[in-house]
């Protein structure tokens, strides 16, 4: 084979399909993972009859969505219907091609990325693609032909509107500081400047995470599909595989999520206390560990502070989580985009 | 120009919604008829009669001993306060003392049983406005609660632990014992869903101002328990008519100030505590003797009518019997259920409130279908 060839088709390939499967993968342990620590935290056992000690239970779990009945309700508008879920799904995942794990490394003389594409404007494209999936969950809240799911619905498209704006602000402040949109340059501008962003940028992590927590529907902000008031939200007439589709994309949304915390404030692939160790740097055990273990560890702990925040909070009220978002996030994230400004312009001239 | 009005952008209507019967939040089969403005409620009213099984009528139709199994069934996760009740009313029909062992341990399954139905409402309240790990501790503690009624009676929910005259058995030997264990505990794990709730930033978000009830309308609506002590209204039969022997024991009554959801909150968290004040007096200066007094082994009234009413977890339990000349059942019982009267006032406490208000006023007023329906 030539090398374009090899180079331009193969690597893509290969790098797409082992990054699904490998998300695919942890989407499913993610499951279980939540609801093993969410035991743990309520004196119970978790799952722990399938496999041993409940680790195939995400593979029953599998099976049992794929056999369910699918169902589709009577009055539904059977074409968006099916439409939402495929609108919710597909974003989460097409989100991954521009997210790095870890630094170029060469195989057979040919450089392997892991990530499939390093654009320029990666963080634009995170944004803008993830806003689609707002569609999804209006569309299948209205299409069930249900109040419950229509005001899950409503409620949604409100709540992740109104948090995406203090969101974007949050991430504007991190732009400043890097001075690059891309994913890759972000972190790397944060090895060369030998600190991570959220040092500098503690207030906008802050904010960062409050708003990514309520833009994936998580609890305190899990308003959209508030099991005691709106049953199932907007997707209580789903089922089946459909069903796992909303599922596994509030999975996958999560991660996002956490991996954008890590590259954004916490230095991606980067090992801790880089300006500490910098001069045994190369010999420490820190960088023997390789940089896609400590991405991974670094988005577990996101991971967990999420599952921790299910089981200690109580929910927001619809008026009072719009009464956070826009009298006291955005403000703040403003203010915020003023300071680090106004930092950034003393420090670097 | 006319002075019609121009037509709008939008068609604004409200949304009628039925809220139950099944739904994840209405405590049982509670439907709630809502009229929506967008997400504030216009109007609410319950509709109840899915679990209605007629108690009342069952009750003529068998002895008196046996219908203490019936009250049970109605609320039913605060059985052995309904046993007390109907024991109460009958004793005082009968003219029948009770000894004092019975009185004591009537006073200790009574207040266990208390301990026990004011965690499930924990739970269920926490469940309701989004915090789920309450419901798990609460009910690991209501599991060792249900452990000493299994002990006692055999049984762990429809209790049927209290005869008239007194009580069927004496304590097991080693249940007062375990049973102290577990008071001596138990302020420790209150502290523990305390910790979670009280303070708690969303919680208190969520309760203060919601569902406020005052005083005035407390009494005129005939609430009592919790949600009549949360408007600030010091009012509990086991003080104001004492029963059993509640006139030997040494406790209070704590009452809110602003009559809302979180004063509801916090009436029943120093509730659970009084309640193992109690436990603690009646385990100490638990009498020897009979447990039960000397009774007829077919029980037949006189000409008469008896109202009689205990503090049940929820409020008063009342009983108003009728009997005729030496008939073996009642001639007609009627129960005042505290959950059927303090519902009365939902309309009233959700109206222009948001519908996540709803779930948390419902389980504010601590219902049981059960009772409500009979």
């Amino acid at each position: 084979m030539t090398d374009p060839i090899i180079r331009f088709v193969v690597i893509p390939l290969i790098q797409t399909v082992v990054i699904l499967l490998v998300l695919l993968g942890i989407v499913a342990y993610l499951t279980l993972a939540e609801r093993k620590v969410l035991a743990w935290m309520q004196v119970r056992i978790g799952p722990n009859r399938v496999g041993p000690r409940g680790l195939l239970q995400p593979i029953a779990d599998v099976f049992k969505l794929f056999a369910k009945e699918d169902l589709t309700p009577a009055r539904a508008e059977r074409f968006v219907f099916l439409l939402a879920p495929i609108l919710i799904f597909v974003p989460s995942f097409l989100v991954w091609a521009v997210i790095p794990f870890g630094e170029t490394f060469t195989v057979a003389g040919f450089p392997i990325t892991p990530f499939i594409a390093d654009i320029n404007i990666a963080i634009l494209f995170v944004l803008g693609v993830s806003s689609i999936a707002i569609y999804g969950i209006i569309l299948g809240g209205w299409a069930s032909n249900n109040k419950f799911s229509l005001m899950g619905g409503l409620r949604s498209a409100a709540q992740l509107v109104s948090y995406e704006v203090p969101l974007g602000f949050a991430v504007v402040s991190v732009l400043l500081m890097s001075g690059t949109l891309s994913l890759v340059g972000i972190v790397e501008a944060q090895r060369d400047a030998g600190i991570w962003f959220f040092l500098p940028g503690i207030l906008g992590f802050g904010i960062y995470f409050i708003c990514g927590v309520a833009e994936t529907n998580r609890n305190p902000f899990d308003l959209p599909e508030a099991e005691s008031e709106l049953v199932g939200g907007f997707h209580t007439e789903y089922s089946g595989m459909k069903f796992a589709f909303f599922f596994l994309a509030e999975y996958m949304n999560m991660l996002v999520v956490s991996s954008l915390a890590v590259i954004l404030f916490f230095g991606g692939w980067l090992p801790p206390f880089p300006n500490l160790l910098a001069g045994l740097w190369q010999s420490s055990l820190l960088s023997w560990i390789p940089p896609f273990i400590w991405y991974l560890i670094k988005v577990m702990a996101f991971i967990f502070v999420y599952i921790w925040f299910r089981g200690t909070f109580p929910r927001y009220r619809f008026d009072q989580l719009m009464a956070v978002g826009w009298k006291w996030l955005l403000p703040l994230s403003l203010a915020n985009v003023l300071l680090v400004g106004v930092g950034v312009l003393v420090l670097k001239g | 120009m006319s002075n019609h009005t121009p037509p709008s952008l939008f068609d604004v209507e409200e949304m009628e919604l039925s809220f139950g019967p099944q739904h994840p939040a209405t405590h049982g089969v509670l439907r709630v008829q809502l009229k929506l403005d967008g997400e504030k409620i216009v109007d609410a009213k319950p509709i109840i009669g899915y679990l209605h099984r007629g108690t009342e009528k069952l009750f003529e139709t068998m002895p008196f001993p046996q219908c203490i199994p019936h009250t049970d069934r109605m609320d039913y996760v605060a059985a052995a306060t309904n046993n007390q009740g109907f024991c109460v009313a009958m004793e005082k029909l009968l003219g029948i003392t009770i000894p004092p062992r019975a009185a004591y341990i009537r006073m200790m399954l009574a207040e266990l049983q208390r301990l026990a139905s004011h965690l499930v409402w924990l739970a269920t309240h926490a469940i309701d406005i989004g915090a789920i790990t309450p419901f798990f501790y609460t009910f690991r503690e209501r599991d060792a609660i249900l452990d000493l009624f299994e002990e006692y009676c055999g049984a762990r929910l429809t209790l049927n632990t209290m005869k008239i005259g007194g009580v069927p058995f004496d304590l097991p030997a080693g249940w007062v014992e375990r049973c102290s264990a577990l008071v001596d505990g138990f302020p420790a794990h209150i502290d523990e869903y305390e910790e979670l709730l009280t303070n708690n930033r969303i919680w208190k978000k969520r309760t203060i101002g919601i569902g406020v009830v005052s005083p005035e309308d407390a009494i005129d609506w005939g609430l009592t328990g919790p949600p009549l002590r949360g408007s600030g209204v010091q009012w509990d039969i086991r003080k104001v008519f004492p029963y059993d022997r509640y006139n030997e024991i040494d406790f209070e009554i704590p009452i809110g100030r602003n009559g809302d959801t979180y004063d509801r909150y916090l009436v029943r968290m120093v509730e659970m505590r009084q309640s193992v004040r109690i436990l603690r007096q009646c385990l100490d200066r638990l009498p020897e003797g009979p447990v039960i007094a000397k009774v007829p082994k077919v029980l037949r009234a006189r000409d008469g009518m008896v109202y009689g009413s205990v503090e049940a977890p929820k409020g008063e339990l009342g009983y108003f019997i009728v009997t005729t000349d030496k008939a073996t059942e009642p001639y007609r019982c009627r129960v005042r259920p505290p959950s059927f009267v303090n519902l009365q006032l939902l309309p009233d406490m959700v109206r222009g409130h948001l519908v996540a208000d709803l779930v948390a006023v419902i389980g504010t007023l601590d219902i049981v279908l059960g009772e409500i329906d009979r």
